[in-house]
């Protein structure tokens, strides 16, 4: 099946059901997006699918097929979205593990929220854990990135 | 990506450095900790301490030989010895160390990074500093004290003249090493040690997705694991048939684990491993695999009946172990006495990383790759396995997508070399969150007896702490069911009281799972226990919390042994003189975190307040609560005051504060895991729940103190007053005592 990733073409040759995660990671060895749960419970694997947030490790690789697919690897070319900025700027990583499924829920919501408030920020992060408990950071840095701060 | 990716990855991503988190419990193989070895001389540079190399053109490479695990060691160390030696941070490259004793101890565990070689990380920087300038002071014929250094050239301070390092170097690399008189600067010119902005080395890597963890590294050939372990800990196998996995496309082979012996230690936990072409594979093929087990003698824990069990125990007499007065006689003449019980359950680590290990064992050799605390201990482990020396096993060491003690162990980094050695090929073995869950090294479970006498003024005269816990001595030995004298430092025998007469109590409770060291250890449940006890000491004499406390510690004062009534104190490895039980510093966080979170002015506010001395370093904590129409309360504001003596990197510190305030959160209010017939009945976050966006504050106001004095823990003291300040201020709240975590049981949120 033909799926785009990152803005260029790929052809898989994969059980249709394997979670796109997997197809990701082991097959098209792109690593920065990582496996949490596998439930769709902490967020770590999300990535974008046609620009919608989607938990990877709970969705068919069949269900990408002729669809344009985005991880953290091609959110931005040269690394420096204002999102990804403003992470450096207010260094909210500890561990970093959860961090690459954090920045691309928070894309997701800046596409459709550009100014989001506190409350449309907790309801679109509440699908991410972060263990080691950066999330004042990365509320603020959402913040920085909308630019309402 | 190929090895030689992986490895090019790790020299120039993997350059920086952290703050630990792990803990100091009695357990037993926690090997001495051991000094760095004399370096050895590459011959083409400047070879001083094992930590440094300088070449010939002058590029510097640092040593980070602990584990990077969010603390941020990995920018906090290389700072240190950079500007000490007064390197240009542009010409410094972080290299992670394999595991290896020549580096001294690597084990990322206790808090001790910075605490424990703070000095030998100065030390590095300026024994390098000092034969740089010996070299100069030589050409320029003037004392080598007139010399110093900065941005990577050696300056005679009169003059002003200036050598490059480069330039030096290779007659710096001719002189002795000095071995005494070594002159650290003034603490002030440590310019990126004290940069409150310090970058994450890493930083750059998170955000793209580049960083490498365990599961990122990827070998030619490499196959991946999946096993299934028995449920109850110290079960086997009793029959399986694999014929069904075998037939699931990309599988391989389905190899018997061995059978773990009892003390269970660091070993793998047994059970069959589905050896497949890629993780996916390996998932469906572990689905169907038929298997049934003996589940030996542990099928019998039952968390609701062993918890009546350790109650039961607290209420009967204990090992007396701090016996101060005659609380007995305090006791018959009190005008009010207060009692209390509390527990707490085995927690699950819940790293966002779960296991995971690559190993590749070839030619009598073995080299893996994994997100370890304590690469030591697996070498150790991985050679014992293979019947090698353990200079044939290298131990590659990732970032660590969390650990909080997890990834102290060498389980699934056997499990992967043992896999290796059977399939004569690469192989990764990735566990799922289930498997994480279901096979942890908890922390203990607990419950604790406290008594209180007061006298007619209300004040406390006598104090009685008893407690049970599951100790992890029991993981090591097979046999300890009490907990020892030095597992009651952690927040029991320690505890400066003013009280006169103070008894506390070990009690038994036999371990019937596998536990282990979790941030902060048992702190979590004795400042819980503690904390909470102040509070209703408080409300039972109608005093404030705040003055309460304060009375209950007692004046400002260094508290001897003697005064604590003990005849030892292990006090996390460090020496009393040089870390004592000192009252005042705990007085002090008390008072700033309480005039920062303005607690006078509490009408209309809901705010509690705890405060605990844990790895030698001071800390308190107020939550703020406010109601809420659907989940009771809302966390909206906390504050955390902490002297942790000299700190460095602030920045990361300030991040371990706020990450001390989120876990200490989800551990009151939702952690904790539960037995059923020996089998741990959680499967991943939707059960073994972990504080989310909403269950965090608002702000998190982060306190240093400003301080000289030694630098103490940072990773794990911050955790364990949160804890009992959150459930102080759900009583303010709803006037609702709650002496059992995880909380949230009798909160329905």
């Amino acid at each position: 099946m033909k799926i785009t990733v990152n803005g260029v073409e790929k052809t898989l040759d994969v059980d249709p059901e394997m979670p796109l995660l997997w197809a990701i990671r082991d097959v098209l060895g792109l690593t920065g997006t990582k496996y949490g749960c596998g439930e769709a419970l902490c967020g770590a694997c999300t990535v974008h699918l046609d620009g919608h947030a989607v938990r990877a490790c709970v969705t068919p690789v069949r269900r990408a097929e002729g669809k344009a697919v985005t991880t953290i690897e091609g959110l931005s070319p040269d690394g420096k979205h204002p999102l990804q900025q403003a992470w450096l700027d207010l260094r909210v990583p500890q561990c970093g593990f959860c961090q690459a499924g954090q920045i691309m829920t928070a894309a997701a919501l800046l596409q459709i929220k550009p100014k989001p408030t506190d409350a449309e920020i907790d309801q679109s992060m509440g699908t991410n854990i972060c263990r080691c408990g950066t999330y004042t950071r990365i509320r603020a840095a959402i913040k920085k990135a909308a630019g309402e701060s | 990506m190929s090895r030689r990716g992986f490895l090019a990855g790790l020299g120039a991503g993997l350059a920086v450095a952290v703050l630990p988190n792990l803990a100091d419990a009695a357990g037993p193989p926690k090997p001495k900790a051991t000094r760095p070895a004399p370096p050895t001389p590459t011959g083409n540079g400047l070879d001083a301490h094992v930590l440094v190399h300088v070449a010939l053109d002058g590029a510097v490479t640092i040593i980070c030989h602990r584990s990077e695990m969010g603390q941020g060691i990995r920018s906090s160390l290389p700072v240190l010895i950079a500007d000490e030696m007064g390197a240009e941070w542009a010409r410094v490259t972080v290299q992670q160390a394999t595991g290896d004793k020549k580096y001294g101890d690597q084990n990322t565990d206790g808090s001790t990074s910075v605490r424990k070689q703070y000095d030998e990380y100065r030390k590095a920087g300026a024994v390098v500093r000092m034969m740089l300038c010996a070299a100069a002071a030589k050409r320029w014929k003037v004392k080598p004290e007139s010399c110093t250094t900065r941005d990577h050239q050696v300056i005679h301070v009169l003059t002003k003249r200036t050598v490059a390092f480069a330039d030096v170097v290779a007659d710096a690399a001719k002189l002795p090493v000095p071995k005494k008189g070594i002159t650290l600067r003034p603490f002030a010119e440590l310019e990126r040690v004290a940069d409150p902005k310090l970058p994450l080395i890493d930083g750059p890597g998170y955000v793209t997705g580049s960083a490498q963890y365990g599961a990122d590294v990827v070998l030619p050939g490499m196959l991946t694991a999946m096993i299934v372990r028995p449920p109850v800990v110290g079960g086997k196998v009793a029959t399986y048939d694999a014929a069904r996995t075998l037939a699931v496309a990309g599988v391989k082979k389905v190899i018997e684990m061995p059978v773990p012996t009892k003390p269970w230690l660091f070993q793998p936990w047994g059970g069959l491993a589905v050896v497949a072409e890629n993780t996916w594979a390996a998932l469906k093929g572990r689905s169907v695999l038929d298997v049934t087990w003996d589940h030996g003698e542990n099928a019998s824990y039952n968390t609701p009946a062993f918890r009546e069990e350790m109650l039961q125990s607290v209420r009967a007499p204990g090992t007396k172990l701090r016996d101060l007065g005659d609380i007995d006689a305090a006791f018959a003449k009190a005008a009010n006495i207060i009692e209390a019980e509390y527990t707490g359950p085995h927690l699950s680590h819940m790293q966002m990383e779960p296991l995971v290990a690559v190993a590749r064992v070839q030619n009598g050799t073995a080299e893996v790759w994994a997100p370890t605390q304590n690469p030591q201990q697996n070498r150790t482990d991985v050679a014992k396995l293979l019947g090698v020396k353990e200079e044939a096993v290298t131990i590659h060491v990732t970032l660590l997508g969390g650990a909080f003690g997890r990834k102290s162990k060498s389980d699934f980094v056997v499990e992967a070399a043992f896999l290796s050695a059977q399939m004569g090929a690469p192989v990764r073995v990735q566990w799922t969150r289930e498997d994480d869950v279901k096979h942890g090294y908890y922390n203990a479970a607990n419950a604790q007896r406290l008594r209180a006498a007061l006298d007619d003024t209300g004040a406390v005269i006598a104090w009685h702490h008893k407690t049970a816990l599951t100790p992890i001595g029991g993981t090591f030995d097979g046999k300890t069911d009490t907990p020892s004298a030095g597992d009651l430092q952690q927040g029991v025998n320690d505890v400066a009281l003013s009280a006169p007469n103070v008894r506390t109590e070990a009690c038994k409770a036999p371990l019937h799972t596998r536990v282990g060291w979790f941030r902060s250890v048992y702190n979590i449940f004795h400042a819980f226990a503690v904390g909470s006890f102040i509070d209703e000491i408080a409300h039972a004499r109608g005093a404030d919390p705040r003055d309460t406390w304060l009375d209950v510690i007692g004046p400002a004062r260094k508290v001897s042994l003697a005064e604590l009534g003990i005849p030892a104190l292990p006090n996390y490895g460090e020496a009393l003189d040089k870390h004592p039980v000192d009252a005042g510093r705990l007085r002090n966080v008390i008072t700033r975190v309480t005039d920062a979170a303005n607690w006078s002015n509490r009408k209309g506010r809901y705010l509690g307040l705890a405060a605990h001395r844990s790895f030698v370093t001071y800390t308190a904590v107020v939550i703020s609560v406010v109601p809420d129409a659907q989940r009771v309360f809302r966390i909206d504001d906390a504050w955390i005051s902490m002297d942790a003596g000299t700190v460095i990197n602030l920045d990361r510190v300030h991040s371990q504060m706020e990450g001390a305030v989120v876990m200490g959160i989800s551990n009151a209010l939702y952690s904790g895991v539960t037995m059923t017939n020996g089998a741990t009945d959680q499967t991943n976050y939707r059960d073994s729940r972990v504080a989310r966006m909403r269950d965090v504050p608002r702000t998190i106001h982060t306190d240093i103190v400003a301080s000289t004095e030694p630098p103490s823990g940072v990773g794990e003291p911050g955790v364990p007053p949160v804890g009992p300040a959150l459930a102080n201020a759900i009583f303010a709240l709803t006037g609702k005592r709650l002496r059992d975590m995880p909380l949230a049981n009798a909160l329905n949120v």
